[in-house]
């Protein structure tokens, strides 16, 4: 009887070991091809894997929760485009004065209008919402750049905000 | 249409089938006593089903809920939108900068020389509070701050209209959303009052949303509305006056035994919204309508029900149009063929036809289509399949959303309410704390002399502002002219007009082969030339011509003589600042033999709303000069043809302010 319990519990050892890698790799390979597919119906194919796989709760996420995600992508780039326009605001570049509280009124459209309608409207599911905050915001991104003819000491951030915001708008119309 | 078997293809890799290795000790089990080799296998069966259960699971999370799988299904298998003419394009190239038009090619030799300093090259104009604060309008109905965006369940009521509306008492954005609630004794002076309904259920915890009002034959009113849960499924329930005596209807009690409706199966969660006002079916049961949608195909939903609180979901659809996407705010109702008058909503047979209305989601336009309702087998059959719902006619080519109509008994008409969007960018509504408008109600009906189009027009009760007026009798405009029309200040005004193209020079125009080949929205707007057209007024426009917002017809000629007529709306100069919507609206409107062209324009502030030919084809569009705002709007009569000198008349009144105004008991009506 030992011998049959010793063959069994091997026999149990040896399926688990050479299914359970295949069972996390066939997760894996769903989420990658949820993502990878999502990401392609975007103008921005780069910025759009960059950014849902950069948060592990992507994994796992449906269309609704990668947009969600690309929602908080959107939030960080913000930031950072306003703490750099303060930075600049503090360090008293006159010629840009105009151009930089331009752009920070701009900016605190989107972070207290665009990403707050998009965030609610995707959880609240009414995502043509979404979609119009997300295009929006990269509307502002783009004014802001404008503000500077051509001499914009935000251009990498102006474009980063742009760039989430068109793959966030393209990811929800997915939803709709 | 997507097949959801395509789906299925990220499912098919080797791991959802389990690979069972060879057994090394197989062979030496068969050597074993028997009651061994039985227990063995049972052990191993045992294992088997342990393992794909743990293989399962893991599949199962991986592809999580069926309402994912059918969108997901219809990721893989949709299209991108089509570009240009979409209002969903990416925002780069919704945002075109206007390229400097520098000199609209003939509009005037006035205008060559004067308009020198173009500011559209890309530098951005600062917005002030003077300009913002005049957007405003006079004799729109807008909540005093914040967001709104759709009408809700409009009824009229022991002597009072009430309008609801989807409201944001937090901000200029949508969000948290609300009912909001105003009377008026005649669709034009509203006094708000306070929020009919919040989110104070479990049931509308994440939205107070839209929904219809039904006015039962013993007077009783019952509203259904859409709530999304604490867990945001998309549910109907049912609310009722608190106290049926006050004529204000201040108080409204939601029904205990809400949700009254639950997506029902093989409906997605949060594709089931916006229930109808309910009309009366022959075997006496009320019936509402909701729209829905099944992959990509936009579908209406049918429910029975005797009390408004349980409903019998009837098998079947009462209408579906392939490629639509979700339909938003359904409306369905009757029109006569007969008299001018509305029909109540549960009117049929012989001299009615039915119309059915969608928003569709995917392009936020309005849709309808004229056709038959069959009660027998609960269906609408579009009199033109080819311009079916979401494929064809639209009540409005401009900004116009989540419309819905309501029967008024006390004047036999049916009135439609739209919501209008901002044009404009977020920073300007943060900036001045409000977003968003509804038209001026609307009385619809048959057009019985086309018999395919309704009629819209403004409600009667909007002539109450007109103020002192100003006539201009046959007003010629030869090819490329502009002619000032002096009304002194055109911020407030509703002009009448009428247009005739010279008749000796009309003949002599040369036909054109493809007589649709105009598009308003392709088009260069009014600096297009063409033989017939663009001729029209210049509303919202400066002295300098800096600024102005043409509503034009552009009329070409078929090889058989007769003319096809389009009616637009043209945003491109319409202001310097380059943050703002500049498409050109409209659409194709019939002019029927013997009729001139004629107009009505409502210009109030930042909105201008078009009507052509009595109402066949309707333009509204959201409009923010920075010049021609108060005393410097001005009103021009513009010819941009190259072949032919029209003939204009037209009656311009100075309009009222409407005084929307919070309800106070102690003021009188």
């Amino acid at each position: 009887m030992t011998n049959l319990k010793t063959i069994t519990i091997f026999f149990f050892f040896l399926i688990a070991m050479t299914s359970l890698p295949s069972i996390i790799h066939c997760r894996t390979l769903n989420d990658d091809k949820l993502i990878e597919s999502t990401c392609r119906r975007t103008p921005n194919y780069n910025v759009c894997i960059q950014s849902l796989k950069a948060n592990p709760a992507s994994s796992g996420a449906d269309v609704n929760g990668l947009a969600q995600i690309m929602v908080k992508v959107m939030t960080s780039k913000a930031n950072d485009a306003i703490n750099l326009i303060h930075q600049l605001q503090r360090s008293g570049s006159s010629s840009q004065k105009t151009a930089l509280s331009s752009c920070a009124s701009k900016y605190n459209a989107i972070l207290i209008g665009d990403i707050p309608q998009a965030a609610e409207a995707l959880q609240k599911g009414d995502p043509k919402f979404a979609e119009d905050g997300s295009n929006d915001a990269a509307n502002e991104a783009t004014f802001c750049e404008n503000e500077f003819n051509g001499k914009s000491p935000l251009t990498k951030q102006n474009n980063a905000m742009h760039d989430v915001s068109v793959v966030t708008a393209a990811i929800v119309r997915n939803l709709l | 249409m997507g097949s959801s078997t395509t789906s299925n293809e990220s499912n098919d890799i080797p791991c959802s089938y389990i690979p069972v290795p060879d057994s090394p000790d197989a062979a030496g089990a068969a050597v074993e006593p028997r009651r061994q080799v039985k227990g063995l296998f049972v052990i191993f069966c045992g294992m088997l089903v342990l393992i794909s259960l743990v293989a399962f699971n893991g599949y199962y999370r991986a592809s999580n809920n069926g309402h994912e799988q059918a969108s997901l299904a219809a990721a893989l298998t949709k299209i991108i939108v089509e570009e240009s003419g979409s209002e969903t394009v990416p925002a780069s190239s919704r945002w075109q900068q206007a390229a400097s038009r520098g000199v609209s090619a003939g509009v005037s030799e006035k205008t060559n020389r004067l308009f020198s300093s173009s500011n559209s090259n890309g530098e951005m104009y600062p917005w002030n509070n003077s300009m913002l604060s005049w957007q405003r309008t006079a004799f729109h109905f807008q909540p005093e701050k914040n967001w709104m965006n759709d009408p809700n369940g409009p009824l009229y009521y022991k002597g009072w209209y009430h309008f609801f509306y989807q409201y944001n008492p937090n901000g200029a954005i949508w969000g948290d959303i609300v009912w909001g609630h105003a009377i008026s004794r005649d669709l034009i002076h509203w006094q708000h009052l306070p929020l009919a309904m919040v989110a104070d259920q479990w049931y509308d915890k994440n939205g107070v949303w839209t929904g219809s009002a039904t006015i039962l034959p013993n007077g009783e009113i019952i509203m259904l509305y859409t709530g999304s849960t604490n867990e945001s499924v998309q549910v109907q329930n049912l609310a009722y006056p608190a106290d049926p005596s006050d004529p204000l209807l201040i108080d409204w009690v939601k029904y205990p035994s809400n949700p009254v409706l639950f997506p029902p199966p093989g409906i997605g969660a949060t594709d089931f919204r916006d229930p109808t006002t309910a009309w009366l079916t022959s075997q006496g049961k009320w019936r509402i309508t909701i729209g829905s949608k099944l992959n990509k195909t936009g579908i209406a939903l049918v429910y029975d029900t005797v009390d408004f609180k349980t409903y019998e979901k009837i098998e079947g659809l009462l209408h579906a149009v392939p490629k639509t996407g979700m339909w938003e705010c359904v409306d369905f109702f009757p029109v006569s063929k007969e008299v001018k008058n509305g029909l109540d909503t549960s009117i049929n047979g012989a001299g009615v036809k039915h119309v059915m209305k969608v928003s569709l989601d995917d392009d936020r336009h309005d849709y309808y289509a004229i056709g038959t309702y069959d009660e027998k087998n609960v269906k609408f059959i579009a009199d033109d399949v080819k311009n079916d719902v979401g494929i064809g006619l639209r009540y409005d080519y401009g900004v116009f959303y989540a419309s819905k109509t309501f029967f008024d008994d006390s004047k036999a008409r049916r009135v439609l309410w739209g919501w209008i969007g901002e044009s404009d960018a977020e920073y300007a509504d943060v900036a001045k704390g409000w977003a968003s408008l509804q038209g001026i109600p609307r009385t619809v009906a048959l057009d019985t002399k086309t018999g395919s189009n309704l009629l819209q027009w403004p409600v009667a009760e909007v002539e109450s502002l007109r103020l002192r007026s100003d006539e201009f009798k046959d007003l010629k405009a030869k090819p490329g002219s502009v002619v000032p029309i002096d009304v002194g200040t055109a911020t407030q005004l509703d002009i009448v007009a009428e247009f005739e193209i010279e008749k000796e020079e009309l003949e002599k125009v040369t036909s054109e082969s493809n007589v649709d080949k105009y598009n308003c929205e392709s088009s260069g707007g009014a600096a297009q030339r063409g033989a017939l057209g663009p001729f029209g007024l210049l509303v919202l426009a400066d002295d300098g011509l800096s600024e102005y917002t043409p509503v034009y017809f552009y009329v070409v000629k078929g090889s058989d003589g007769n003319l096809k007529t389009s009616f637009c709306s043209d945003q491109s100069r319409s202001s310097v600042a380059n943050d703002v919507v500049k498409k050109t609206f409209g659409s194709f409107v019939p002019v029927l033999e013997g009729e001139k062209f004629s107009v009505r324009i409502l210009v109030d502030h930042s909105i201008v709303e078009s009507f052509a030919q009595g109402g066949r084809t309707t333009v509204t569009s959201r409009v923010y000069p920075t010049r021609a705002i108060y005393g410097a709007a001005r009103l021009f009569l513009f010819n941009n043809a190259t072949d032919v000198s029209i003939t204009a008349s037209l009656k311009v009144w100075q309009m009222n302010s409407a005084f929307i105004r919070p309800y106070n008991p102690d003021q009188s009506n």
